[in-house]
């Protein structure tokens, strides 16, 4: 439950299927969400980089990377902070995954998920987990101030089935 | 559809393998995930001797480690070292336990290898452990379980197995959660 008083809007819902986004991971790069099909991903909206509550929850996800790979899943952030910035933020941290910037036009995807404080003219602190052929199966949304961890996450991936984690690499390990 | 538990529980709880301050049947039980290098852990530290002698025999305090490899390079050898030593005896495990937040500015491999030294542990069992073995598993295994309990940062503390969302850094108002929480466990 937020405890801020903003417009919220309400996270597109689970058995929904997941918009496609194409966004700059880098100045120079861009990643879209197809990328990604077959295998689970987690995408992780996030008010803005180097905010203190952001910079522990992306740690955290960072740390975990072996965790998510071991069920095959991709972890993918997302805020409307610039590509440079995100740069900027990732080298600093060390992070291993990329961050989206969904900076033009401003928070377009986020609020194609619902992800998206009006007010305030940022991602809301979302989670959602899609299963190997992009369907919503889990969704989290936190007050802004609350670090949501990971255990709703690993939840969620632990209740796909192996197709729903893409019954291909199911297993494999690298 | 799967109802999924959000509320942030402590798994697996405390058992034997746990190390542990303070009676077993303590009415109230304090567990931190730390990192040994993290700043706010060398904070909670202090607070936490504080909230032991406020509490006694009433709270039975445990650490489990929740290195953050990425944003502190030294965490993870510290962890290891402090599971090692702990190897030894409890006794010896509290004490590296200390050494290490007393000395967060200093945790090169050399220092930890002086302090386990100190302890009476060989420092060529250290650096052993530091390649891999029972207690680098063990780290592993303690943050696996502190991912699995909703731990998101460090410290992160649970109070009789549920994550504590206050801030623990007022000492009074830590002390008096957890005066409840033994008043309620009877």
């Amino acid at each position: 439950m937020a405890t801020t008083t903003s417009k919220t809007r309400e996270l597109l819902p689970i058995g929904a299927e997941a918009p496609d986004f194409t966004l700059k991971s880098t100045p120079d790069q861009q990643v879209s969400l197809s990328d990604f099909k077959g295998q689970p991903v987690v995408l992780v909206f996030y008010p803005a980089d180097w905010s203190p509550v952001c910079g522990d929850q992306v740690a955290l996800y960072n740390e975990m990377l072996g965790e998510f790979t071991e069920y095959n899943a991709q972890v993918l952030g997302l805020s409307v902070d610039g590509a440079w910035c995100h740069l900027a933020f990732s080298k600093d941290r060390h992070l291993h995954y990329p961050l989206l910037s969904d900076f033009e036009p401003k928070g377009e995807v986020s609020k194609k998920y619902g992800a998206y404080h009006d007010d305030v003219g940022e991602s809301s602190r979302s989670l959602f987990v899609l299963d190997a052929a992009g369907v919503i199966r889990w969704n989290h949304l936190s007050p802004d101030g609350v670090n949501p961890g990971a255990d709703g996450i690993l939840k969620a991936l632990d209740a796909l089935t192996p197709e729903q984690r893409g019954s291909a690499t199911a297993g494999s390990r690298s | 559809m799967t109802v999924i538990e959000t509320i942030s529980t402590l798994t697996p709880p405390v058992s034997d393998r746990d190390h542990t301050q303070g009676p077993a049947n303590a009415k109230v039980t304090l567990v931190e995930y730390g990192d040994y290098e993290c700043p706010y852990c060398g904070l909670a530290y202090p607070v936490v001797k504080q909230i032991q002698y406020a509490l006694g025999k009433e709270m039975r305090f445990v650490f489990r480690n929740f290195p953050l490899r990425e944003a502190h390079p030294h965490a993870m050898h510290a962890a290891i070292a402090a599971e090692e030593v702990g190897t030894h005896g409890e006794d010896q495990f509290w004490q590296m336990h200390d050494t290490l937040y007393e000395n967060q500015n200093a945790l090169e491999d050399e220092d930890l290898v002086g302090y386990a030294e100190e302890i009476g542990v060989p420092g060529a069992e250290i650096i052993a452990a530091f390649a891999g073995g029972p207690s680098l598993d063990r780290v592993r295994a303690d943050f696996r379980s502190g991912v699995r309990s909703g731990v998101n940062g460090t410290p992160t503390f649970f109070v009789n197995g549920e994550r504590y969302n206050g801030s623990w850094a007022d000492v009074p108002l830590f002390v008096s959660v957890l005066r409840t929480a033994a008043k309620a466990h009877r």
